[in-house]
């Protein structure tokens, strides 16, 4: 059984997680990854995405994050995110209505690199709904 | 001298006052402690934010890739005040507080030859300073509606705000919210967040120590994508500060009303008793000299 440390996920309206777990995977801004016990200190932006905390329990839950960021230093891990909520609580139509923003950003998005941003932001949300969906 | 019937009507009139004063700061009271809980739940967000904004500026070190946002436009010529008030009224002196402290702050400026621009936050607020300074008030945000305050509120109104920084329409951004000390104290505060004032970053050290940070991606994005953030939290942070103000000074302002409504009532009464003593006594003497006449 690996090493058990200190994880936080918050969201501005109030903590949601913080307890010791084994492992969590976050939806890094560069790609997935997992943190575990001892991870070197690294900074990183988050997508939109599910992040997987297994607890020190055994237990494993799922939460999806809508941006934010995340704290990495050997001692724990904090995830900031700008919305969060448990997956079994996600609310569809919500998520509908980000996909339709989303998607009007990217129509009337003013240049390129403006529009090429709104539309990496819209994918992320239609794979998050694929991801969530069948659930 | 007003008639009996007169003063049983004052009378009853106070009471139904009193009544729902009374139910105010009931309400009130409950508002506010879910107010504070909110403010409470809000906290570690804001501390956490503040902790790796210290990091990554340090990391940065003022270099010449920090964001505008943070750096300011090098000028100070238009000034930009956002002031929160309350939707409400009947919450004693909350709004004219805030609106007093705004108003000194636009007439030192208009002085210093400075331009102002106000965005409004509650109507309360814009009530008040709409009096003096109609042609400077730009937009105004109603959040009348808003029965329990998200995340997503504070963030509108950061995006308004750094959107027209970014068309170049003002130089400095105040944020004026009434700070939440306790329920009989609340003080007006005058916030500067743009540019960000996280420039003296705070050396204690941050769980993790002086460890050298891995960015992902380079500090500079990180922090550029931060500090809109950041600024939607502070934004975030004042109008839960205002809430439970609002409700505090609601409270003690209701329980006030209350208190003085059962001091009005018994003078009313009071006088009542005796003016109807006074007419008893009227009548009897009539009779008795109408008796002995005979």
């Amino acid at each position: 059984m690996a090493e058990a440390f200190k994880f936080e996920l918050v969201s501005p309206e109030r903590l949601l997680v913080s307890e010791q777990v084994e492992s969590v995977v976050i939806p890094g801004a560069e790609g997935e990854m997992t943190v575990m016990a001892h991870h070197a200190p690294v900074m990183t932006t988050i997508k939109p995405g599910v992040v997987t905390v297994k607890t020190a329990a055994g237990g494993e839950e799922r939460y999806v994050v809508f941006g934010g960021f995340a704290d990495i230093v050997p001692a724990g891990c904090t995830l900031l995110a700008e919305s969060a909520v448990a997956v079994k609580d996600v609310d569809r139509a919500d998520l509908a209505r980000r996909i339709q923003e989303a998607r009007e950003d990217a129509a009337d998005a003013k240049d390129d690199q403006a529009r090429s941003k709104a539309e990496q932001f819209l994918s992320q949300l239609t794979t998050l709904e694929g991801a969530i969906l069948p659930a | 001298m007003p008639s009996l019937k007169d003063l049983r009507n004052r009378i009853a009139s106070v009471k139904a006052t009193q009544k729902i004063t009374k139910a105010m700061q009931m309400v009130a009271a409950a508002k506010l402690r879910r107010a504070q809980e909110a403010a409470e739940a809000a906290r570690p967000y804001s501390e956490r934010m503040g902790s790796v904004l210290a990091n990554i500026t340090q990391a940065i070190g003022g270099g010449g890739d920090a964001p505008a946002l943070m750096t300011g436009t090098g000028k100070d010529d238009v000034h930009l005040l956002v002031v929160c008030t309350a939707e409400r009224g009947l919450c004693g002196g909350f709004n004219s507080q805030i609106a007093r402290l705004a108003r000194d702050h636009i007439r030192k400026l208009l002085a210093d030859g400075k331009q102002v621009k106000i965005i409004c936050v509650g109507k309360k607020g814009f009530d008040i300073l709409r009096r003096d300074y109609a042609s400077m008030i730009i937009d105004r945000v109603d959040l009348r509606e808003v029965k329990t305050l998200g995340f997503v509120n504070a963030d509108a109104i950061a995006k308004k705000v750094i959107h027209l920084f970014n068309e170049g329409g003002f130089d400095i951004c105040t944020l004026f919210y009434s700070q939440f000390k306790s329920v009989i104290s609340q003080i007006p505060t005058a916030q500067q967040i743009i540019p960000a004032g996280v420039a003296s970053a705070p050396a204690e050290a941050i769980d993790g120590g002086n460890a050298v940070y891995e960015y992902e991606p380079e500090p500079g994005e990180i922090l550029s994508d931060l500090i809109p953030r950041n600024i939607s939290v502070q934004v975030f942070r004042a109008l839960l500060e205002n809430v439970a103000g609002e409700m505090g000074a609601k409270m003690s302002a209701m329980d006030n009303a209350t208190r003085n409504a059962g001091d009005m009532i018994n003078k009313l009464s009071i006088t009542y008793n005796r003016q109807r003593q006074a007419q008893i006594t009227k009548e009897l003497i009539e009779i008795i000299s109408g008796a002995e006449a005979l």
